[in-house]
């Protein structure tokens, strides 16, 4: 019974400090995402085991028959996996979002005094980090394999920016999707069943010279390829404006359109 | 309700400055359902309220409008002062919800909860791992502070989530169901817990299924069914209003339950609750002489009693009196324990 002073004790001397900022409260959030990593190392196996599956298949596998040589190949398809590692990934919020809001922990942070979009915002910094790590691992993978960035140090960081940048815009999508779809493993399927025809009807694997007119057409402005030819521009040097912009266009349409969509539906629940 | 508009100094100290929850007509539903159908509520400052009713009775709804997690389609409320639509982080500020599914990170260890959580409510750096270990010290859970939420038992877990609402010491303290799939021993703990916080001066609002768990926690209890609110009171008006005398009694014979209930219902003009597997019964008698007429009938008609009592009716009976129907029977699907 001597926990009776101690819980009185607990509760006598609280008054609410001086209310955080809207900014402490999402780096908050971000502290939750690292904490995950601590605790569910997993995820991390599952982030890069894709990716580097995928380089090592078809670098060994087709790569010399695609491009004349594996290292060739490699060259050719390295900045396009970074793309893929990164608009796969997006899926894994959208997963966490959804089991968050099964268990009612959304709840507990709707009814705290805090920023309303905060919770997203530490969503979105975990998403940051999980591809920072995601991509470094795929890089560092490529190089010992042979892979040279002719744009150097620059260009990777370049690089690293633009696909913070895609992954920022593609993860608007699995959290709409998180907020409407109870089960975590439907967001999952939803999820590949719409960016697996994204992502191999594009320019990552091979040049789209050989493809069908029809299939070139959609391939020619699927949002991938763009951001795979942006890409290959930034690490290999001479990525022009335009190319770049044309990389940001889905990310920035997908976050101004969705970004208000998550308000309105996470208000709404 | 004009007075909420008043900025709290100028405010005169009317009736609700003593209220921690005033509601008016409160109504939500989803599609067709009316899931609340037009509650009033007040709930005095420091009191333990329970709303007692079956599931889907609109408990959970009910108090999710009022910790700000639904909005109201009619009606107004205020909580603490503060009006629930018009100034939802006001109200946000003065109260903490502990849900019916445990709302932590399962992930994370507890004390990584809390940490958390202090930290959204402003807590910086060393404080807020100060104010986890304070509350993980009250709630008997230091020796399992550095263990994942998913390693911890339903009573632990049950404990954390309260300690997780108690941060900052709320004006009103919502509890969904507190004790719903836990052992009685955690149960008892819980409710020991709930009188302590109480007692430091918390107004608790619980929901409950459990008849005896706002009988044994709250000062005033409201009945809920289908949406409305059919009775109020504290335990004692409950019963008082039932009838005051109920007469339970359990057959030798179980298979003769009906004929039994006919005969009494004939008798004493009120309806027997019957519990079919015990072979038991219940209702309300006007007073010991009446009681003694039946029971002689009962005998007279060859039916043999092996235990018979008058007493106070069960908040069971109470239920069953306003409702028509038996509160357990609804209960029964959701209860894990």
């Amino acid at each position: 019974m001597n926990e009776t002073p101690t819980l009185a004790d607990a509760l006598r001397r609280v008054e609410r400090p001086r209310p955080p900022s809207a900014f402490s409260n999402a780096l908050v959030f971000g502290w939750r995402a690292v904490l995950k990593f601590k605790h569910v190392p997993e995820q991390l196996f599952d982030l890069v085991m894709t990716p580097i599956m995928f380089t090592l298949l078809f670098t060994f596998v087709f790569g010399g028959a695609l491009a004349g040589s594996t290292r060739d190949y490699l060259q050719f398809f390295l900045p396009g996996i970074l793309v893929q590692t990164v608009v796969f990934n997006a899926v894994y919020s959208g997963m966490g979002l959804s089991t968050d809001l099964g268990k009612g922990l959304f709840d507990r942070f709707r009814s705290l005094p805090i920023w309303s979009l905060s919770p997203f915002a530490g969503l979105m910094v975990g998403d940051v980090l999980r591809h920072l790590i995601a991509a470094s691992i795929i890089l560092t993978i490529g190089l010992i394999l042979g892979y040279r960035p002719e744009a150097g140090i620059a260009g990777v960081a370049a690089a690293f920016l633009l696909l913070v940048a895609i992954g920022f815009g593609m993860g608007w999508i699995f959290i709409v999707l998180g907020l409407l779809i109870r089960t975590p493993t439907t967001v999952m399927t939803v999820g590949f069943t719409f960016l697996f025809p994204l992502v191999f009807a594009s320019n990552i694997m091979v040049d789209p010279a050989t493809m069908p007119g029809w299939l070139r057409a959609f391939v020619d402005v699927n949002p991938v390829s763009l951001m795979t030819t942006a890409m290959r521009g930034v690490l290999g040097g001479g990525a022009s404006i335009a190319e770049i912009a044309l990389a940001l266009l889905a990310p920035v349409l997908l976050t101004l359109v969705l970004a208000p969509t998550t308000l309105w539906l996470y208000l709404r629940r | 309700m004009n007075d909420l508009a008043f900025p709290a100094a100028e405010r005169p100290l009317a009736d609700s400055e003593n209220l921690a929850i005033s509601a008016r007509g409160l109504v939500k539903h989803f599609g067709e359902v009316r899931a609340v159908n037009g509650i009033d509520l007040d709930v005095p400052r420091g009191m333990i309220f329970a709303i007692l009713g079956p599931n889907g009775a609109g408990k959970t709804t009910l108090m999710r409008m009022l910790a700000t997690l639904a909005t109201p389609d009619a009606g107004t409320a205020s909580v603490m002062g503060c009006d629930l639509v018009g100034e939802p982080h006001r109200v946000r500020a003065s109260i903490a919800m502990t849900g019916q599914f445990a709302s932590l990170d399962e992930d994370l260890t507890g004390r990584e909860n809390l940490v958390l959580l202090s930290r959204l409510w402003g807590f910086r750096g060393r404080q807020a791992g100060a104010r986890a270990d304070d509350l993980l010290a009250a709630f008997e859970l230091s020796d399992a502070a550095r263990k994942q939420v998913k390693d911890y038992s339903g009573g632990m877990r049950r404990r954390l989530d309260i300690a997780a609402s108690l941060i900052v010491t709320p004006g009103v303290l919502f509890l969904d169901e507190p004790t719903t799939g836990l052992d009685p021993k955690a149960r008892q703990g819980v409710w020991r817990m709930i009188r302590q916080l109480a007692g430091a001066g918390v107004t608790i609002l619980l929901t409950t299924q459990y008849l005896e768990e706002a009988d044994q926690l709250a000062a005033r209890i409201a009945v809920i069914d289908h949406g409305r609110k059919i009775a109020e009171g504290s335990s004692r008006e409950l019963k008082a209003a039932t009838g005051s005398g109920f007469l339970n009694l359990t057959l030798s014979d179980p298979a003769r339950l009906d004929d039994a209930a006919e005969l009494l219902e004939a008798r004493l003009g009120t309806v027997a609750q019957r519990n079919v597997e015990g072979g038991g019964l219940s209702i309300a008698a006007g007073d010991a002489a009446e009681a003694n007429g039946a029971l002689a009938a009962l005998v007279a008609a060859g039916i043999e009693l092996t235990d018979f009592s008058m007493g106070q009716p069960s908040l069971d009976s109470v239920f069953f009196a306003l409702t028509g129907h038996a509160a357990e029977e609804h209960a029964e699907r959701k209860d894990l324990s």
